[in-house]
C-alpha cells in the first residue's frame, strides 16, 4: 500500500484514482446500511452479481460495478439501488428484479417503470434520484455522498476529495487559524446541547497540560435517532477526518471514537476506515509530512444511555461503570484520565473537513442568525417517508413533515411532532411553522436535540408518550444523583395511574412542581432535562390529561386500562376472521354465530379491530363509556339467505 | 467457555483496569453470557476486584449473568416502535412465551428482550429474533414468526 506523505502525492493519487475510473461505467450502487439490509438488501446485492455473470458482463474486466454503500436515508422504500451514471433511482427492489436491471437498465439503457417513484399526488413518474421530492426538499452536504462511496473503501472516498481538508488544514494553516475558521463558521455541537464547537476546542487547546485527547461521541442512545449510525456506517472517513483536523487544531495526539456496541456495522466500518488512513499515512507519525502524530481507537459502549453525557463516557471510556459527575471542572480542563478532552458528537466532526475546504462562509451561508449549517434528522412514526433527512437550518417543521416526509400516512390527523428524544418535547400543530434551529425549540418547549424527529397522529395518546419516555429514563437513570433517580421514577408512578383510570385531581400540578424539583437539582442533562417530554405534553395537551384523569377517557385509545373492544351485533357477519385472528382465543362465535369477546380473556392487543373487514366495521373501541349488554344467546344466531 | 479463549480476549487490551469493558463485552459476544469462572480469570488478569466486576455488569444492559436461551427475541421499544404498537407486540410475546424482558424461558428456547432503538424505524414495529430482522409487526404475526424458531 502507498504512503502518502505529502499533499502532493495526495493529489497525484488522487489523479491516478480518477484516471482509472470512467464515469460513463454503468455502476450499480445498492444501500446496505442497516434499514435496507432489515429488507434484504444483501439478497439484491447477491443477485445482481450473480446476474451479472450470468449475462456475461463479468467476463470483461471493469464493465460494470456493484457497489455496496452506507445508508442515503430514503428507509421506507428501501432495498434502495442507484444507478450511475444516468442516477436511476429504484426503489424496493427484490432479488428477482435483478435480471431486469442487468438486461433493461444496465445494457439496454431503459427504465423499469415499476421500480420508480411515483407521485403520490400527480401520479408523475420520477427516474433521477435527485428529483425524488423526499431528496429535492433536503440539502444533503454531509449525508449526500452516501450512496455515491463504499464505505469500506479509501479510494471512493478520495475519488469524492476526501482528505483534501486534512491536507490543507496540516499543511496550509496553523492550529490557531483552523480553530479560528471553526469559531467563524458558527458551527454548533449537533448532539444536543449546540454549545459552540470554536469555542470548546479553544478550551482545550488552551488547557496548559501537554497530554490531550479527542474523542468521537458515538453513543446515539435517542431512540428513534440513527443519524450518527448512518454517518459511521456510510462515510467513516468523513468523520475520522474531521476528528484528525481536530486533533491538530488542539494539539492532542490520540482519540477515540466511543460507539455503543448495539451498532457493530458502524464498528466495523469505522475500524476498517481506521486501519486503511493508516496505511495511506492519513494517521500515526509525521501525517502528510506536516510533522503532526495522531492515533486512533475504537471503543465500544455497553448498552447504557447516560454514557452519551460526556463526563459519563469519560468514565466509560476509563472502564467504570457511567456514572457522570459534577462540572466544573470540564472535560476541556479535566477530562480522560485528568488529562484535556475535547468530546463532540458524529455529526459535528463530519462538518469540519466541509469548513476547512470551504471557507467559514460555507456554514454561516446557510441556516439562521443562531444555527448556522445543515442538521440532519431522523424522521420517524407516522408519517409516509421514515429516513434521514438532511435540511437547512431554519426550514419550517411543516416542510420537513409535508415536502420531504410526505405528511401522514391513511388519512390521519397530525397531532405532535417529538423532537429531542427522551429530553425534548412534543410539538403541537400550531407551531409547525416555526423555523428549526436550536433557540427557536427550545422557546416551544422542546430540544433540538440529536435530531430525532418523531411525528404522531390522532392514534397516539401524549400521556402514554410521557409516561414512555419516564420509563425509559428511569430505567437509563444511573442512580447516582436522588432527584433524578426518584424524581423520574415518582412522576412515573403518577402518570403509570394517570394511564390505568387512577389519576387523582391535582395529579398534573403535583407533575409540574417534581418537574420543577427534577430540573433544577440533578447532576447532569439526563435528570436537567428529563421533566421536558412531561412538561410539554402537559403545556399542549392538558385536555387528555384531564379526560383521563376526570373521564377515565383515553381519547386516543392507547391506554390499555381504560380501553376495551366490543363487536357490534348488529354488524358482525360471523365470517370468523376476528376469531381466528385472537391471539388470546378470547373470541366466542361460530359460523352462522355472532362473535363476542370474553373481557375476562381480551388483552386488548387490537387484533380484531385491525383484521375486522373495512366493510362491516363490527369491531368497535371504547372508552370512558360502559360496555353494552351482551346479547342473548338466541339472537346471536346469524340466518343466511341461501346462495342459491 | 475454555481458558485459552479468555485469555486470548484479555490479551489483545491493555494488561489494566481500563480494559475491563471491552474485555467483558468480548466475551459476552463469544459466550453470549458471563459465567463466573470467566470473571474471576478477568478479575486476576485484570487486577480489578470481583465486586466492581459485578457494579459493572449490573450498570451496563450489555451483559448477562445468566446462559441465554437457543433464540434471543429483541423487541424494539424505540418511539417510532411505540407510537406504532410496539407495546401490543410485546405484550403478545410476552404471552406466547411467558417470560418477561430480561427473561430466559426454563427449556432455554427463548430469551426475550426489549431494545431501545435499533434504527430501522422505517419497519416499526420490529423484532429481532437471532439477529434477522422482523419488520411491520403487529400481535397476530408474532405469533407466525415465533413458531418458525424450535
Amino acid at each position: 500500500m502507498p504512503r502518502i506523505n505529502s499533499p502532493a502525492e495526495l493529489e497525484k493519487f488522487r489523479k491516478d484514482i480518477l484516471s482509472k475510473r470512467d464515469p460513463n461505467r454503468p455502476c450499480v450502487a445498492v444501500c446496505t446500511g442497516t434499514g435496507c439490509l432489515a429488507l434484504g438488501a444483501a439478497k439484491v446485492v447477491t443477485a445482481l452479481k450473480e446476474e451479472i455473470k450470468k449475462q456475461g458482463l463479468a467476463t470483461k474486466v471493469d464493465v460494470v460495478d456493484v457497489r455496496e454503500t452506507g445508508c442515503p436515508g430514503f428507509c421506507e422504500r428501501g432495498p434502495l439501488v442507484v444507478i450511475y451514471p444516468e442516477e436511476t433511482c429504484y426503489l424496493q427492489v427484490q432479488p428477482g428484479d435483478a435480471e431486469e436491471i442487468v438486461s433493461q437498465t444496465i445494457l439496454a439503457k431503459k427504465v423499469i417503470d415499476r421500480l420508480v417513484y411515483v407521485d403520490p399526488i400527480t401520479g408523475e413518474k420520477i427516474v433521477r434520484e435527485s428529483e425524488i421530492p423526499f431528496y429535492k426538499n433536503q440539502m444533503r452536504h454531509l449525508i449526500g455522498n452516501n450512496i455515491k462511496i463504499d464505505p469500506k473503501s479509501i479510494d471512493d472516498y478520495l475519488a469524492v476529495g476526501g482528505y483534501s481538508a486534512l491536507a490543507k488544514a496540516l499543511c496550509q494553516v496553523t492550529p490557531e487559524q483552523v480553530v479560528g475558521l471553526v469559531k467563524d463558521s458558527n458551527l454548533r455541537g449537533r448532539g444536543g446541547a449546540g454549545f459552540p464547537t470554536g469555542r470548546k476546542w479553544e478550551f482545550t487547546r488552551n488547557s496548559p497540560e501537554k497530554t490531550k485527547y479527542v474523542i468521537v461521541n458515538a453513543d446515539e442512545g435517542d431512540p428513534g435517532a440513527f443519524m450518527d449510525r448512518a454517518l459511521l456506517e456510510g462515510n467513516p472517513h468523513s468523520v475520522l477526518e474531521g476528528l484528525t483536523i481536530g486533533a491538530y487544531a488542539i494539539g492532542a495526539h490520540e482519540g477515540y471514537f466511543y460507539v455503543r456496541q448495539e451498532y457493530p456495522l458502524a464498528v466495523e466500518n469505522v475500524t476498517i476506515a481506521i486501519r486503511k488512513a493508516e496505511d495511506y499515512g492519513f494517521l500515526g507519525k509525521n501525517i502528510l509530512g506536516s510533522g503532526f502524530d495522531f492515533t486512533v481507537k475504537v471503543r465500544w459502549g455497553a448498552g447504557a444511555f447516560v454514557c452519551g453525557e460526556e463526563t459519563a463516557l469519560l468514565m466509560s471510556l476509563e472502564g467504570k461503570a457511567g456514572e457522570p459527575r459534577a462540572r466544573p471542572p470540564y472535560p476541556a480542563v479535566k477530562g480522560l484520565w485528568g488529562k484535556p478532552t475535547n468530546i463532540n458528537n458524529v455529526e459535528t466532526w463530519a462538518n469540519v473537513p466541509l469548513i476547512i475546504n470551504n471557507g467559514a462562509g460555507f456554514l454561516t451561508s446557510i441556516g439562521t442568525e443562531g444555527s448556522k449549517g445543515t442538521k440532519i434528522f431522523s424522521l420517524v412514526g407516522k408519517v409516509n417517508n421514515t429516513g434521514l433527512v438532511e435540511v437547512p437550518m431554519g426550514i419550517t417543521l411543516r416542510d420537513i413533515v409535508y415536502k420531504v416526509g410526505g405528511g401522514i400516512p391513511g388519512g390521519k390527523k397530525f397531532k405532535a411532532v417529538q423532537t429531542g428524544g427522551p429530553s425534548g418535547g412534543c410539538i403541537p400543530e400550531k407551531y409547525l411553522d416555526i423555523e428549526v434551529d436550536f433557540d427557536e425549540l427550545k422557546k416551544v418547549g422542546a430540544i433540538m436535540g440529536s435530531g430525532g424527529m418523531i411525528v404522531m397522529d390522532e392514534d397516539t395518546c401524549m400521556v402514554d408518550v410521557a409516561r414512555y419516555f419516564l420509563n425509559f429514563l428511569t430505567g437509563e437513570s444511573c442512580g447516582k444523583c436522588s432527584p433524578c433517580r426518584e424524581g423520574i421514577r415518582q412522576m412515573l408512578k403518577i402518570l403509570t395511574n394517570i394511564s390505568k383510570g387512577k389519576g387523582r385531581e391535582g395529579d398534573i400540578e403535583l407533575l409540574e412542581e417534581l418537574s420543577e424539583a427534577t430540573r433544577d437539582a440533578s447532576l447532569c442533562a439526563l435528570g436537567g432535562s428529563a421533566p421536558n417530554p412531561v412538561l410539554s405534553t402537559i403545556r399542549y395537551f392538558r385536555d387528555e390529561y384531564e379526560a383521563h384523569i376526570k373521564e377515565k377517557r383515553c381519547p386516543a385509545y392507547v391506554c390499555k386500562e381504560l380501553i376495551s373492544y366490543h363487536i357490534d351485533p348488529d354488524k358482525c357477519q360471523a365470517c370468523m376472521i376476528c376469531l381466528r385472528k385472537c391471539p388470546a382465543e378470547a373470541i366466542a362465535g361460530d359460523k352462522n354465530q355472532i362473535h363476542v369477546i370474553d373481557q375476562d380473556k381480551c388483552t386488548k392487543c387490537g387484533t380484531c379491530f385491525e383484521v375486522c373487514p373495512s366493510r362491516f366495521g363490527a369491531v368497535r373501541r371504547l372508552s370512558g363509556e360502559p360496555l353494552p349488554p351482551p346479547i342473548p344467546e338466541e339472537a346471536r344466531i346469524i340466518v343466511r339467505k341461501s346462495k342459491g | 467457555m475454555d481458558n485459552d479463549k479468555i485469555d486470548k480476549i484479555i490479551d489483545k487490551y491493555p494488561n489494566d483496569p481500563s480494559s475491563l469493558i471491552q474485555v467483558l463485552l468480548e466475551i459476552q459476544s463469544e459466550n453470549r453470557w458471563l459465567p463466573r469462572e470467566a470473571l474471576k480469570k478477568v478479575s486476576k488478569k485484570l487486577k480489578v476486584p470481583l465486586n466492581r466486576i459485578q457494579h459493572i455488569i449490573t450498570f451496563y444492559k450489555a451483559f448477562s449473568v445468566v446462559p441465554k436461551g437457543r433464540h434471543e427475541v429483541h423487541v424494539c421499544t424505540g418511539t417510532a416502535c411505540h407510537v406504532r404498537g410496539a407495546q401490543r407486540v410485546l405484550d403478545t410475546v410476552q404471552d406466547l412465551i411467558g417470560i418477561k424482558p430480561g427473561e430466559t424461558d426454563q427449556d432455554l428456547r427463548f430469551s426475550l428482550e426489549t431494545v431501545n432503538c435499533v434504527g430501522c424505524c422505517a419497519l416499526g414495529p420490529v423484532m429481532v429474533i437471532d439477529g434477522e430482522y422482523h419488520g411491520k409487526m403487529a400481535p397476530a404475526k408474532s405469533e407466525d414468526v415465533l413458531k418458525n424458531y424450535e
